[in-house]
């Protein structure tokens, strides 16, 4: 099957910087994937490669089975949700028509149904919009689009917990119904993790893990307790993050723990405490993630 | 949104054997599809179908195509069997440790065991 998205040593070099440096993703749908990465990580980058609004440098983009660049029958087919979207001078219900005219799944009841939801006023004009507002005005447009391929680019910035809740919610709920490929940029990444197939960790333009959530979630877990029994246990697996007080210590650990790792660790008198998501890509980051790697890759 | 640690597919299972265990979902009952499973736990509906597999592959669920999955004849029985087996990996052997550690002695945790089982008035079963 040709992948919905398709990224071959991407390279993209602002004149000293490099903003990607050799990316190759395939993403297949339907599916939900998360971009992960701290700021200038090359997040939003990617994404307007994806959607042709900036040019590699060197390397390949497909969508849909072929390049994006200047070719409407395919970008009609993608939609994009930036943080902080720049909108036309425009009310809420011009725009909704407006983007009615150009995405060719669009569905106007969602629209209608999501803007009640999260109570943006249709009559208002949208320069008059809060900034959460305007977030759920994209979010908004993002799903009713019903586009074979979504982008939302932290979607999230100027949402409330209850509203982050809730976008996860409907976009559950109309994915199941309308499955697309929907890849999802942010730094919120505890409130999405169990939405995720999959996520791709990007650090200095570089993806430094791509795995399926699943695995990462099991990959690595805290180990914790008296420094000679934990040094015992670990003794042949990948660590990092070491901390130590006293004569206690913990210290971070890939791979995969059994039943008899466990009765072991009890034995020990160790804590054994697995990462969340939003743990391991902070470990990850700007480190040596080999082990992580070597646990992920199938 | 339920724990860390665990794949969430393995969760899903586990909730679900947990249901069938205690007779909560009986044999012959539908249980709930990957989309539900999915708006309920707020989780990607592919973990939700992972988490069924993993059931239909034990023989726990049947798939009936169309209509939806069922808690397979048998399954309880099998689920509480396997139970048992592991209940000293998982009771027993923790409490064993933790009296070693605090030096409580074997005649000690039987007449401390057989106490607690007096005070209840009994195990039924």
């Amino acid at each position: 099957m040709t992948p919905a998205i398709s990224l071959t040593h991407l390279t993209r070099r602002y004149r000293d910087q490099l903003a990607l440096d050799d990316v190759s993703i395939d993403i297949e749908g339907p599916s939900i994937t998360g971009l992960l990465g701290p700021n200038g990580a090359g997040k939003t980058t990617l994404m307007r490669i994806i959607t042709a609004q900036e040019f590699a440098t060197a390397g390949q983009v497909q969508v849909l089975g072929v390049s994006p660049i200047e070719k409407d029958a395919v970008l009609r087919r993608i939609v994009f949700v930036r943080e902080d979207q720049a909108f036309p001078d425009f009310t809420v219900r011009q725009l909704l028509r407006a983007a009615s005219w150009f995405l060719p799944n669009w569905s106007s009841g969602l629209a209608q149904t999501l803007l009640s939801e999260f109570e943006v006023p249709s009559n208002r004009r949208i320069d008059k919009l809060s900034r959460g507002m305007r977030s759920a005005l994209g979010i908004v447009i993002g799903l009713a689009a019903r586009a074979e391929v979504t982008l939302f680019d932290e979607p999230y910035a100027g949402l409330d917990a209850l509203a982050r809740q809730h976008f996860n919610d409907l976009l559950l709920a109309d994915y199941t119904g309308h499955p697309r490929t929907v890849l999802l940029s942010t730094h919120l990444i505890d409130d999405v993790a169990d939405l995720l197939e999959r996520v791709v960790m990007m650090d200095h333009g570089r993806v430094v893990l791509d795995a399926p959530a699943d695995d990462v979630r099991g990959s690595a877990v805290i180990v914790s307790g008296p420094v000679m029994a934990v040094e015992d246990f670990v003794a042949s697996r990948f660590t990092w993050g070491r901390r130590r007080i006293g004569s206690h210590e913990s210290v971070v650990v890939t791979g995969v723990f059994d039943d008899s790792n466990r009765a072991r660790a009890r034995a020990l008198h160790l804590s054994l405490e697995p990462l969340s998501l939003q743990q391991v890509m902070v470990h990850a980051t700007g480190r040596d993630v080999e082990g992580l790697k070597g646990r992920t890759s199938s | 949104m339920l724990d860390e640690g665990a794949p969430l597919f393995s969760q899903i299972a586990e909730r679900l054997s947990e249901e069938i265990a205690d007779g909560a979902l009986p044999e012959g009952e539908r249980v709930p599809s990957t989309n539900e499973l999915a708006a309920y736990y707020r989780i990607n509906p592919a973990t939700a179908a992972k988490g069924i597999n993993v059931l239909i592959d034990d023989g726990l669920l049947e798939k009936h195509r169309g209509i939806g999955m069922f808690v397979a004849a048998g399954a309880r029985q099998r689920l509480l069997d396997a139970r048992r087996k592991r209940f000293a990996e998982r009771f027993v052997e923790p409490m064993l440790a933790e009296a070693t550690r605090l030096g409580i002695d074997t005649d000690a945790l039987v007449a401390l065991i057989r106490d607690s089982i007096h005070a209840e008035g009994g195990i039924r079963v």
